[in-house]
């Protein structure tokens, strides 16, 4: 089966600045892909280029077999993305939330009321679902954000720190979530700062000053740098580069 | 040092923070656990006289929040959660603003500083606007403690910073802390917790517990096993229909599950082995600050 993304020499420019500077690496289909680097690393810049919003400098990428450079438009159909900073409507309902979304990607209207319905089901947000969005507590919104994201059942979804500041046990639901969608089939595609939450991943990727320094699962990763956690691992290719 | 009695906040329907009281001691590094919407900005708010509570009374070194405001302004350090200095101004230009504000200058109390300030000095004539998340922190870490607080509130100084800067940060508080300075600080980071003098868990608006990080830790009353084995998904759900599941959550490689009492490694063994699970590994562990966080949740 084809990779859900791949990329090669894939480069960054901002003038003199090397953002993003020659990443190579593949994600296989259903796979959840950790992409781990410190504040600064280069992590947004490469994630806006595989979702279509940045033209790199150089080197090549696909998502979904589409080409970054000539194919935004289509790649931008088949993924998801939420990040805390982007997510949803806060002055809509979550109803009306997700017929937005959903109208957005073309859904007919009927599969979408069905649609709705799922969702709130699912996510018991039955006695919510008409107030706005707003004034939800934060993780429920992050889960519902997630459900948004995969609304129109794309191939990949890019998820940006989704869990920052949830409790804890939410923060677990929505890793609940993330497995049954993996489970389906969906490659996600994870930036995090929990490093309990890269052991969840399949493949870890760890980014530094734009450059990919390890790139493997997360036992083969601690077994390499004779450490017993993700933390331990990250602490060593990070440490003495945040201080820039 | 700071005494907190029957705090309340609310903001139309939302309570934000619910009859709260809690004190810390001189020199204390009392730590302030809780996701987003616990309360926990609205509480520091009302300490460094920000926001005035709706009942209740608090003092700070002394001093009254609403009745000594001014005089209390002097005596706190607050960096809040958003940055809040001015892009546009350099890093010595806000430093030196800040000082001026509370009629002080930078050598005056540049002891208390030093250390964070040298690994800022390379570049103090960029623009405050353009430095890393990491240095941006740093210096505004070095604008609250310019005039030399008797308190320092630190409001989520490590949210959305990556790992290894916040672990560095959590140095230079231990550090600061030697200069016998009290310290709240908060932060949704569970494993950070293990790092204060006292921690006060909080989750919508209300206290859950006080207590030292280890006090927390002992209030875990059940019995607590690391599962793992080749396939985590099947686990996760095959664990959570057991007829001796309390609760089964995932815990960096290993699932954290509560069990009723008398439940052994050997029970939980053969229901895995039954369903075929492969390089089965259980062991009975102590809980951690968030098993119990998460326990006080669900009984809050």
């Amino acid at each position: 089966m084809r990779n859900a993304v791949t990329t090669n020499k894939l480069t960054k420019r901002f003038g003199d600045f090397v953002a993003t500077d020659a990443i190579t690496f593949t994600v296989a289909p259903g796979e959840i892909f950790g992409f781990l680097g410190a504040n600064g690393a280069g992590k947004t810049t490469a994630m806006r280029m595989l979702c279509g919003l940045l033209k790199p400098t150089s080197g090549t990428a696909t998502v979904a077999g589409f080409d970054v450079y000539t194919q935004s438009e289509q790649i931008k159909q088949v993924i998801g993305y939420m990040s805390q900073r982007f997510s949803l409507y806060d002055d809509l309902t979550p109803r009306e939330n997700i017929r937005f979304y959903g109208g957005i990607y073309g859904l007919k209207r009927a599969d979408l009321k069905a649609k709705a319905n799922a969702i709130i089901e699912e996510l018991e947000l039955g006695s919510v679902a008409d107030k706005l969005t707003g004034s939800l507590p934060l993780g429920w919104k992050q889960r519902l954000a997630f459900s948004v994201a995969l609304i129109h059942e794309p191939k990949v979804v890019f998820l940006d720190e989704p869990t920052g500041g949830v409790d804890p046990i939410t923060r677990r639901h929505f890793w609940d979530m993330i497995y049954a969608a993996a489970h389906r089939g969906t490659t996600i595609f994870v930036t995090t700062h929990y490093m309990d939450e890269a052991e969840y991943c399949d493949r870890v990727s760890i980014m530094v000053d734009g450059q990919i320094k390890a790139l493997d699962t997360p036992g083969a990763l601690k077994k390499q740098f004779g450490v017993d956690s993700m933390d331990g691992v990250f602490q060593i290719l990070a440490r003495g580069t945040s201080t820039k | 040092m700071i005494h907190i009695q029957n705090i309340a906040k609310a903001f139309g329907e939302i309570h934000a923070v619910q009859d709260v009281s809690f004190d810390v001691a001189r020199g204390e590094l009392f730590g302030l656990i809780g996701p987003d919407g616990a309360g926990k900005t609205t509480l520091f708010k009302i300490l460094v006289t920000l926001l005035l509570p709706d009942s209740g009374s608090a003092t700070v070194a002394g001093r009254d929040v609403v009745q000594d405001f001014r005089a209390l302004r002097q005596m706190v350090g607050y960096m809040p959660g958003r940055f809040s200095l001015y892009p546009d101004l350099s890093v010595e230009e806000n430093l030196a603003f800040f000082a001026t504000v509370f009629g002080t200058t930078i050598q005056e109390n540049y002891e208390l500083i030093r250390d964070i300030y040298v690994q800022l000095e390379p570049f103090k004539n960029r623009r405050a606007g353009a430095l890393s998340g990491g240095m941006k922190q740093k210096l505004a870490l070095c604008c609250a403690l310019i005039h030399k607080p008797d308190v320092l509130f630190l409001d989520e100084p490590t949210t959305g910073v990556d790992a290894v800067s916040r672990k560095e940060f959590w140095e230079m508080l231990q550090s600061l802390k030697k200069h016998g300075l009290t310290i709240l600080v908060s932060t949704p980071y569970m494993d950070e917790a293990g790092q204060c003098d006292r921690i006060a868990l909080m989750q919508n608006g209300q206290i859950l517990a006080i207590d030292t990080p280890t006090g927390v830790e002992n209030r875990f009353a059940k019995p607590l096993f690391a599962v793992r084995a080749t396939n985590i998904y099947r686990l996760i759900q095959d664990l959570r229909q057991a007829p001796f599941t309390i609760t089964c959550y995932a815990f960096g490689e290993f699932l954290h599950l509560t069990t009723q009492d008398g439940v052994s490694t050997g029970t939980i063994d053969t229901y895995l082995t039954e369903r075929h699970h492969k390089q089965l590994e259980i062991k009975p562990i102590r809980a951690g600050i968030e098993d119990s966080f998460m326990d006080l949740m669900q009984h809050a």
